[in-house]
């Protein structure tokens, strides 16, 4: 075990986007950080998995209920100091998990193809029985279906990925929990760029926005090359959208007088026709047909400002998957001396009942760690003591392995983003991501699709007609020419955009941090990230760019010793701060060498 | 290292500093090498240290032209002392370091030039590879004309199909249509891949393909009207349909057409000395002669004239003069610019084209194309949406107003050309139509009376004197300071420039040539003002009798 040093400046329990960029901001310039998390991952439901990592991730969502007695830490605290217990378990940001198999356990040498499912715990254990005799049902309709799927399957030389085969290539799926774009010119590409963070990861382009239109998948053109390139579009369509496009980059009278009023409206009366109107309200806009015109034109805009930058859509994507960003800032952290601690979890916050201020916490091993500043994650803060929307908000989100893209092209390996508008009255909108094997997010030969909206009921209500219609499962009809699902997960997850800002029943120096959220953005978190930051220091500046190795320098033995002297004096464990300063300095040397390869690397 | 827990950084002056002497220390080994180079190059030798010494050198300025000649000096040499084996192993060892150093300056000519130099040399080349660097290059910016070049020899060299090429243009223009070397390259590629008749091969495309190229083309400028790159396309694809090789006036090209403009009169060739109207002009579409005195005797008979191969002249009856035209037709001369065959394919082009004007109203290039689509389809039927069109452009594009100004003249002397052909008179009229500009006064030659009245004439030009049958000129209210076209013009009597801005008598000057100029109108010129103006043209233009000042 790790022995902390008694006085951080800064503490974080649990990691998400937010925490990890906030994290490397503190410790850029100069603050002591101390980050744990009871997880035994980094990055919490940011996370990514391999493909086994996600089942025992699965699992663990199924057991971890059983819920630990709060301990007594009574005996840590001193006069006038009181304790906020904090909540251990995170199941209650993840529920209604749901997982089908819809291929083969085995290889196809295997007689009868298996129809494995795994039971969900989820619903096992809430017991709803209505579930369990849909799920029945499915069982008894995918052994109807499949000696016909077989017999298609003989046909093809093509031979369907089996279950056993996943499992296996495993290690090349990059599974996130969350299913986000990063915005060309959005916070979080700005902040990677301005902080250097950018240098620990690699990026792809999207590239390419589809939309699901009249049961059938379409590429939205969007850029100038792709509107000359599009074969869906008449000339004169192609020219009132390019018109528009332009034409909406500055915001007009014209335009002004549809606020309040819907940008559907807006978007009727400019004569557009259906195409267009499609295309411009839900895949550039991403907007319902009752979102405002100003909220419509906003959201336009944005998209507009993104393209071009690095490709011919306004996306990036982390290759790797996004679970890669945390852990980008989390690795910037550590180089300026942030320590991580994983598997070990804050019990309680002490807090100072005459100035209510939070003096230490304690550890579930019942340490007590003076700190100055306490960041924490929504999910630990019991539900009386922070401020959310009421009802609480839910993400709905699946995530399917098919064996091919639901737009194949010359190309095997496109990244795309893909909107589809609601499918029928009161159903959500569903935003879709697929991603290719170069991505690194998936085993070659398959794709893998996240599935997001705003939950209307659990995960599988609101995503699985969207999937039965454009995929080929078991309960699909007269859909030879989709994709198979191979596998699939759906499950609920708190939308992080429900927490409030301000108001909280905490003590002053304690900052609360949302969860995921259900925007195609990272806004929330960086800004999040950026004003818990400017709360503890006004002054700083976020996150200013890392030094070139080259400019860092390391005779310090003569010149920094004095200073780090009269530190000592000042600090009660001044040999184990020492012994720290050296620890940090050894990493941040390898981090040179590192560096320095990578340079020469990028230099070839 | 730390102070207050932060990681110390050099400062920018301390940086500064390592950077200043870096490159002093850099600056030292470049002269030292740059002189040992010129050095053994003096001395003649072609060693491998030279070419290690040239390689260091090149690889930090790859524009050093001396050196690179230098290079080549020593690998000619060296192809003569190794085999084939090794001769090819130090090529490609010559293309890698060329690679690195269009690295360097990816539009380095010396760079490019070499590459080329070498390609060519190398035993065994290999050409695929050659093409995807220019691939690469290309997709980093798809303008470089270097890598253009390079990639065209390449082509050539390897034999790349056409049809390859063109789907090459394709790839290029679908990632970003503007870009001049994607669409010239197709330009070239199309009538090679489908031309309009397999023999004898001709520089025009059948019309299958021609339709679909005005599609792609459409494409693009509907997308974004104000590239020009497509329209410029559009207007070489308008030209692509009909044979424009027809040269019914190669007489009018020969420079000295003494040698070989022939004159027979009668069957009887005869002895002539051929001029142009004006001593400016070498060239000329215009050539007289005055036929020795005494051929012709009687001018109360019908003389055959032949003049070369090319121009039958006839003599009426009665007549001193003779003048020629050859059958060309007006459509052939004036409309050479756009010509598809099928005027019904215009149509559709000049529709499609207004369409897009609708959406976009104000834009020059769609306003320009058709108006040259309608002088194709139809002149005279057209000409006032052809001057509204020209008044729009003026004002959406007023940069370039004269060169509309003058664009609009030539289709307003064209089509009053048409309609004087038409009518069959020698009276040319064209006032009060904002002409700035005077041309296809070849066409005039036969016209004894020509009104330019209220235009906005500056000049009026030496092509003026073409018009050898003059007689009335009329031309008041214009802008004229100049006359130098009023040449030798054996019948012109009667000159009216009433309101123009002739300022001094030598301006008048041309006139003098004049010989049976009468009647002259100066109202309201400046050079009215100069003082003994009477007695002064009276002496420069004795033949004048009657002058209004």
């Amino acid at each position: 075990m790790l022995t902390l040093a008694p006085l951080i400046h800064c503490l974080y329990a649990a990691e998400s986007l937010t925490e990890s960029v906030a994290a490397a901001a503190f410790s850029r310039v100069g603050q002591r950080v101390l980050h744990v998390d009871r997880r035994s991952y980094y990055a919490g439901n940011w996370a990514s998995f391999t493909f086994s990592g996600l089942l025992t991730w699965i699992q663990q969502h199924h057991v971890t209920l059983l819920i630990k007695e709060a301990q007594d830490w009574s005996s840590l605290l001193e006069e006038g100091e009181e304790l906020i217990h904090l909540s251990h378990s995170d199941c209650a940001s993840i529920r209604n998990l749901q997982v089908f198999c819809f291929t083969s356990e085995e290889d196809e040498e295997e007689e009868a193809p298996n129809t494995t499912e795994e039971e969900t715990g989820g619903t096992k254990e809430t017991g709803e029985e209505e579930e369990e005799v849909r799920e029945e049902e499915e069982v008894r309709e995918e052994e109807q279906t499949t000696p016909s799927a077989a017999l298609r399957q003989s046909e093809p030389t093509k031979k369907k990925i089996s279950y056993a085969q996943l499992l296996k290539e495993g290690r090349r799926f990059n599974i996130d929990l969350v299913s986000k774009l990063m915005y060309s010119r959005g916070s979080l590409v700005d902040l990677l760029i301005k902080s250097n963070v950018s240098r620990y990861a690699e990026f792809k382009n999207v590239t390419r926005i589809l939309t699901y239109r009249d049961r059938q998948v379409e590429q939205v053109p969007c850029s100038r090359a792709d509107v000359f390139a599009s074969r869906q579009l008449s000339v004169v369509e192609k020219r009132k959208l390019m018109r528009f496009l332009t034409s909406c980059v500055e915001e007009t009278e014209e335009q002004r007088a549809y606020n309040g009023r819907p940008y559907l409206e807006f978007l009727r009366d400019r004569q557009l026709g259906d195409n267009l109107q499609h295309f411009l309200l839900h895949s550039i806009a991403m907007v319902t047909e009752d979102t405002p015109t100003e909220e419509g034109l906003a959201s336009t805009r944005h998209f507009l400002r993104c393209l071009g930058r690095y490709g011919n859509t306004p996306f990036l994507f982390p290759v790797y998957g996004l679970g890669e960003i945390p852990q980008c800032f989390c690795r910037m952290c550590a180089v300026f001396g942030g320590i991580y601690c994983l598997r070990h979890s804050v019990d309680g916050v002490v807090v100072d009942r005459d100035s209510n201020r939070c003096k230490a916490v304690i550890d579930s091993r019942g340490q007590r760690i003076t700190c100055s500043h306490f960041v924490v994650e929504e999910g630990y803060v019991a539900a009386d003591r922070k401020r959310v929307a009421t009802p609480t908000r839910f993400l709905s989100r699946a995530v399917l392995i098919t064996d091919g893209s639901i737009l194949p092209s010359d190309s095997d390996q496109q990244v795309s983003m893909v909107t589809v508008p609601p499918i029928a009255a009161g159903c959500p909108a569903v935003k879709m991501v697929e991603l290719c094997s170069s991505t690194m997010t998936c085993m070659p030969g398959t794709y893998l699709v996240h599935l997001t909206c705003q939950s209307v009921g659990s995960a599988y209500e609101d995503l699985s007609p969207v999937v039965t219609r454009m995929f080929r499962t078991p309960e699909s009809h007269d859909q030879e020419t989709c994709p198979s699902v191979l596998w699939c997960l759906y499950f609920n997850m708190t939308d992080g955009s429900g927490l409030e800002a301000e108001g909280h029943n905490l003590p002053s120096n304690v900052y609360v941090c949302s969860g995921p959220d259900g925007d195609l953005g990272h806004e929330l978190a960086i800004r999040q990230a950026e004003s818990i930051f400017q709360k503890i220091l006004p002054e700083e500046d976020f996150c200013p760019p890392a030094p070139n190795p080259e400019d860092i320098i390391y005779d310090g033995d003569n010149t920094s010793s004095s200073a780090g002297g009269e530190e000592e004096k000042e600090e009660n464990d001044g040999v184990a701060e020492e012994e720290k300063q050296e620890e940090e300095k050894e990493m941040l040397e390898e981090e040179k060498e590192m560096l320095e390869e990578e340079k020469e690397i990028t230099d070839m | 290292f730390r102070q207050h827990g932060r990681v110390k950084i050099k400062s920018t002056a301390q940086q500064e500093e390592e950077k200043r002497k870096e490159r002093e220390k850099k600056l030292k080994i470049y002269v030292a090498a740059r002189d040992a180079c010129f050095s053994k190059r003096k001395e003649g030798i072609w060693d491998d240290e030279a070419l290690q010494l040239t390689q260091q050198l090149l690889s930090s300025n790859p524009d050093f032209a001396t050196l690179w000649n230098y290079r080549r000096e020593i690998l000619m040499h060296l192809e003569t002392v190794k085999d084939e084996d090794e001769v090819q192993k130090i090529y490609e060892a010559e293309l890698s370091f060329l690679e690195s150093c269009l690295k360097v300056n990816p539009k380095s000519y010396g760079s490019w030039h070499h590459r080329g130099w070498v390609s060519a040399r190398l035993p065994r080349p290999d050409w695929a590879r050659e093409l995807s660097l220019c691939d690469r290059c290309l997709s980093l910016d798809d303008r470089n004309f270097h890598c253009w070049d390079y990639r065209r020899m390449v082509v050539k060299m390897s034999g790349v199909p056409v049809d390859q090429e063109l789907g090459f243009t394709d790839r290029l223009i679908g990632s970003n249509f503007s870009n001049y070397s994607s669409w010239h390259y197709r330009s070239t590629l199309l009538p090679l891949l489908h031309p309009e008749s397999p023999e004898p091969p001709s520089p025009c495309l059948c019309e299958e393909q021609l339709l679909k190229e005005y599609e792609l083309v459409q494409n693009a400028f509907f997308t974004d009207p104000n590239d020009q790159s497509a329209w410029f396309y559009y207007r070489w694809l308008l030209g692509r349909g009909m044979s424009i090789c027809n040269c019914l006036n190669v007489q009018i090209c020969m420079k000295i057409p003494s040698v070989g403009l022939l004159l027979v009169l009668d069957g009887q060739p005869q002895r002539v000395e051929w001029r142009s109207v004006h001593p400016r002009f070498k060239h000329s579409p215009v050539w007289i002669c005055d036929l020795p005195p005494g051929t012709i005797s009687d001018i109360t008979n019908e003389h055959n004239l032949t003049a070369s191969l090319l121009c039958d002249l006839l003599t009426s009856k009665g007549r001193t003069e003779s003048w020629c035209r050859d059958s060309a037709t007006d459509q052939e001369l004036f409309r050479s610019e756009l010509s598809v065959e099928k005027t019904s394919v215009l149509q559709s082009e000049l529709q499609s084209c207004n369409q897009l004007q609708e959406l976009e109203p104000l834009n020059k290039w769609c306003l320009l194309t058709i108006i040259l689509l309608m002088r194709a389809l139809d002149p005279l039927g057209y000409e006032k949406e052809t001057l509204a069109h020209f008044q729009t452009l003026k004002e959406v594009d007023s940069m370039r107003s004269a060169y509309y100004g003058d664009l609009c003249s030539k289709f307003m002397i064209e089509n009053t050309i048409l309609k004087m052909e038409y009518a069959e008179v020698r009276v040319f009229s064209i006032s009060d139509k904002n002409l700035t500009t005077l041309c296809h006064l070849d066409q005039l030659l036969l016209v004894t009376h020509i009104n330019l009245s209220s235009n906005q004439l500056q000049q009026l030009p030496p092509q003026f004197a073409m018009l050898q049958c003059l007689e009335v000129l009329e031309a008041d209210n214009n802008s004229i300071e100049n006359l130098e076209g009023v040449y030798h013009l054996p019948k012109l009597e009667e000159v009216l420039l009433k309101n123009n801005k002739i300022s001094t008598l030598a301006d008048l000057q041309p006139l003098a040539s004049c010989p049976k100029l009468k009647r002259l109108d100066l109202r309201g010129n400046p050079v009215t003002q100069t003082a003994n103006i009477e007695s002064e043209l009276a002496e420069l233009l004795p033949s004048v009798t009657d002058l209004l000042l």
